[in-house]
């Protein structure tokens, strides 16, 4: 069994991981009766016997000693990192997993990337150096951050490189949550241009994730749970902003959202947790989702978002359960991929379902979605046999779809705003390391993603005549 | 003479369980004992006590599937698989051709080629080597060529069969077109025949004849066992002289892959039903053998929506291009009768001229073997290996889609960064539609 190291840069990175944590405690304890360190905790969890100080992990097998975290946390300001440390999750960090400043970044990538990048580096190498010698075979690095400010955008995408340094092996999978368009960090634009040429260049699979789609998602649900008629009652351990059941009681206002980013990323890594009967390892991802190295932007949506407390009508269910991943509000970007072109799509599936049930939905779907010309049989499933928490089915789409386009147009469109005008430029000019090329280069790589995915637009609903066959001479 | 199987990756472990399974099972029931000691030999060795061990040696990149077949095995109270023949590692190959057969398989040539030597010392004969895989992963595919190209090497002098698990058209793996045709082309020029299913017919036959509604793996797993089992155990062949065949590998190489251009087999069994169903059915050899010579010449499958408009070419050249278009060629058939009345069956039919190629006589292109014991609850069932055109129309798709995606290079850089060159693709492409060309003027 592999292992996977958690890095969270950042505020926000920061309080979705420790969501994550949180509920992936809550699943295992679910699965997990006989209090047993198994296969499936030791790929995000070590077993640690604090009697003997030594803090050396014990192998799978035995009793559950003390749980561990498979985690790197980074923050160049204290407060999140406190919290956690003050909060129910203590006991799964350690000292020597944390690395904090006290000044913070000032919303500025700049001052991220290159000031707090140069200085932490070496020890920043150091923490992550000591999880990956953890783990007896560590397949993958999740980093989760925000695009927007300082230190996730900033300092993450640093942390993003020096992984690839490092461990050039290991597949980086990245959650980057990117601002609403009234996001009230002003450069936001800046840093994000910024970030996503690191993300574009270093990064073997992106999962964007915006705001504005998470605000959304919760009011749906909060506004069903409330107004809800008569036989239409929420289960209330099985909505995806829920954290029930978790070590956390009292709710803060941002943890439903940075819930649903934790259930995707429970999702993303269930197969290679748990025993399934078509299994789908984490580096299987990239492979099969990314034709082309720099288009590895994949738009996760999560189903059920929750379900029903009546339990009636369990198949005509599930096959709704497959035609809302492909619905634009279940989407954890603003986008709509059924109007876009696919190039690659995986359907991770959780729970009772069946291969027959997959075909059955596959064929259903499949004349309504259009893939480009050369993968119109783009599809790859995974089935795992744990459900979540509160389930009994779920599935994860990952699309690779020109519908990140737009939310990258409208990046370029508000960056272009601010550097026409060179507002706020010296204060990334300021910093060691900065210069004007980074700006130029950034919205120069962004301009090319953009154009590229453009080009495989430009192809949709024209019918590409198949490639001529090499000829055998008689 | 034993078979050592060498099952490979998540698929191979499945099948080559559920085939163990069904051929002990089979072997055991009822009082026949000459023909459970062949079967016995030839798949399992016995400890001192008693214990029936497979012989096979399971290989996977990652460990949670062959733990899995490995104390399925050992709760069937039957049979077990050997404590140390097997090798697993913590990370599959992604789905990459590449990474099996470039990476994987020359860092762990030693341990696997030690294990399948210890399997084949304990043989008392060496019947031949099968490997069980699939093409659409990358463990199978990847890891299952190189094995493969490791065990000619070894052993240069005796059969080895590849059973082939194809994907489902659509839905399993993107890049499986590319894993297909890179494994295809590879083990056409080491293995002695290549025996084929193909998932979405099998998917059919769960659907149609057995009913099942909803088709899980296993069942899918299940029905090609059970196809191959029948193909595998023990029968009375021509040279046999009224004994079990001792070598069915070689027979079954010889008889059907006659020519190094036409190695890929096609199966198909009749009847196939509900377990439920059988008691209530009785069968009949001519009816039985009369839908299976249909089955073939129409190229259709399985027992259900026969074209039964289909008939082979008259006499003259010029009606055979006729009634060609859906007329399917055989270079060679091999049928396998087991069950009730079996010496009374005629089959005749099988033996015309018209259903083979020109330049191989129906004497030498038709086979038949024979077992007068029922297998696997089946009072009667035929089961007929063909090398025909029978695979053509899928392997064309399978190498269309491909080439499809390799003109846009498509997920080429994933193959490139493990050592797999576009050259090695298009020489992959070559000498498959050499082999699609083949088979497509097969007359």
């Amino acid at each position: 069994m592999t292992q996977s190291v958690v890095v969270q840069v950042g505020q926000c990175g920061n309080q979705v991981g420790c969501r994550f944590w949180d509920l992936a405690l809550r699943e295992h304890s679910h699965v997990n009766k006989k209090g047993l360190y198994d296969e499936a905790l030791s790929s995000f969890f070590r077993n640690v016997d604090s009697r003997k100080g030594d803090g050396r992990t014990c192998g799978v097998g035995g009793r559950i000693q003390h749980l561990k975290a498979r985690a790197v946390l980074v923050d160049m300001e204290e407060g999140v990192v406190n919290e956690i440390l003050q909060g129910p999750l203590r006991e799964v960090f350690d000292s020597t997993q944390l690395l904090t400043d006290v000044s913070g970044s000032g919303n500025n990538w700049a001052v991220g990337h290159m000031t707090y990048g140069s200085a932490y580096r070496e020890q920043i190498v150091e923490k992550l150096r000591r999880a990956a010698e953890h783990c007896d075979c560590l397949q993958c690095f999740f980093l989760i951050h925000s695009m927007g400010g300082g230190t996730g955008s900033g300092l993450g995408t640093r942390v993003l490189s020096l992984l690839e340094e490092e461990f050039p092996e290991v597949c980086r999978i990245v959650t980057s949550i990117y601002p609403s368009a009234e996001d009230d960090v002003i450069t936001s634009p800046y840093n994000s241009v910024l970030a996503m040429r690191e993300l574009t260049e270093h990064a073997d699979c992106v999962l964007p994730v915006e705001n504005q789609s998470l605000v959304d998602i919760v009011s749906k649900i909060q506004h069903m749970s409330h107004g809800a008629k008569p036989g239409q009652v929420i289960r209330r351990d099985s909505a995806i902003i829920s954290g029930r059941g978790g070590l956390s009681a009292a709710e803060k206002p941002f943890d439903a959202m940075n819930n649903i980013v934790a259930n995707l990323l429970l999702s993303i890594t269930s197969s290679a947790r748990f025993e399934g009967s078509l299994n789908m390892d984490l580096n299987e991802i990239a492979m099969n989702l990314v034709p082309f190295p720099r288009l590895h932007y994949l738009v996760p949506s999560l189903t059920p978002l929750y379900t029903l407390a009546d339990v009636s009508v369990p198949t005509r269910r599930l096959d709704q359960m497959f035609s809302d991943a492909f619905s634009k509000d279940h989407q954890l970007i603003r986008a709509d991929p059924k109007r876009s072109l696919y190039l690659a799509c995986a359907l991770m599936v959780r729970g009772n379902v069946q291969v027959s049930d997959l075909r059955r939905n596959i064929e259903r779907l499949r004349p309504s979605l259009p893939f480009v010309s050369w993968n119109q049989e783009g599809w790859k499933t995974g089935l795992c046999s744990v459900p979540p928490v509160g389930h009994s089915h779920s599935l994860l789409a990952l699309a690779n779809n020109t519908c990140v386009k737009p939310t990258f147009v409208e990046l370029r469109e508000r960056f272009t705003k601010l550097y026409r005008k060179k507002a706020h430029l010296h204060h990334y000019l300021h910093v060691e390391g900065m210069e004007q090329s980074c700006f130029s280069e950034a919205i120069a790589s962004l301009g090319s993603l953009i154009e590229e995915y453009h080009h495989l637009d430009a192809t949709k609903g024209t019918l590409m005549p198949d490639a001529p066959r090499l000829s055998i001479s008689r | 003479m034993s078979v050592v199987t060498v099952q490979l990756g998540q698929c191979g472990n499945q099948v080559g369980q559920e085939l163990f399974g069904i051929i002990c099972s089979d072997a055991q029931e009822g009082q026949r004992k000459t023909y459970s000691a062949a079967s016995c030999e030839r798949f399992f060795h016995q400890t001192a006590h008693g214990d029936f061990v497979a012989r096979a040696v399971l290989i996977d990149m990652e460990p949670k599937v062959i733990n899995h077949s490995m104390t399925k095995a050992a709760t069937s109270g039957r049979w077990r698989y050997g404590d140390t023949s097997h090798f697993s590692q913590k990370q599959g190959s992604g789905n990459n051709w590449a990474n099996g057969y470039c990476v994987h398989g020359p860092r762990h040539r030693e341990v696997v080629e030690e294990l399948v030597r210890r399997e084949v010392e304990r043989c008392d004969r060496l019947a031949g080597l099968m490997a069980v895989m699939s093409v659409a992963g990358g463990t199978g595919s990847g890891v299952g060529t190189y094995v493969t190209q490791c065990l000619r090497d070894i052993y240069q002098k005796s059969f080895i069969l590849n059973h082939l698990t194809w994907p489902y058209g659509t839905g399993e793996v993107i890049v499986q077109n590319y894993n297909s045709v890179l494994t295809l082309a590879h083990l056409y020029q080491l293995s002695d025949a290549i025996l084929v299913h193909e998932n979405d017919t099998v998917h059919r036959i769960c659907s149609q004849l057995l009913n099942i509604k909803h088709i899980s793996f296993s069942d899918v797993n299940r029905v090609i066992a059970h196809q191959l089992g029948s193909v595998l155990q023990p029968a009375l062949t021509a040279d046999s002289h009224g004994a079990y065949s001792r070598n069915p590998l070689g027979e079954l190489v010889s008889t059907l892959a006659c020519h190094p251009e036409y190695k890929l087999l096609n199966v198909c069994t009749i009847p196939q039903m509900p377990s439920s169903s059988i008691a209530y059915s009785t069968f009949s050899w001519p009816g039985l053998l009369k839908h299976l010579r249909q089955m073939l010449i129409s190229n259709s499958k399985m027992e259900e929506g026969i074209d039964w408009q289909v008939r082979p070419p008259a006499g003259s050249e010029q009606t055979r291009s006729l009634t060609g278009a859906s007329f399917n060629t055989s270079l060679a058939n091999l049928l396998i009768l087991r069950g009730k009345d079996v010496y009374s069956a005629e089959t005749d039919g099988f033996e015309d001229p018209a259903l083979y190629s020109s330049w191989l006589s129906s004497k030498e292109a038709f086979n038949l073997w024979k077992s007068p014991v029922p297998f696997n609850k089946y009072e009667k069932s035929a089961t007929l290996v063909s090398n025909s055109q029978a695979l053509l129309r899928p392997l064309d798709n399978m190498v269309g889609k491909a080439w499809n995606m390799f003109a846009s290079r498509a997920y080429i850089h994933q193959y490139i960064k493990f050592g797999i060159s576009e050259e090695d693709f298009l020489d992959s492409f070559t000498s498959l539609e050499q082999v699609v060309a083949s088979y497509s003027q097969l007359c």
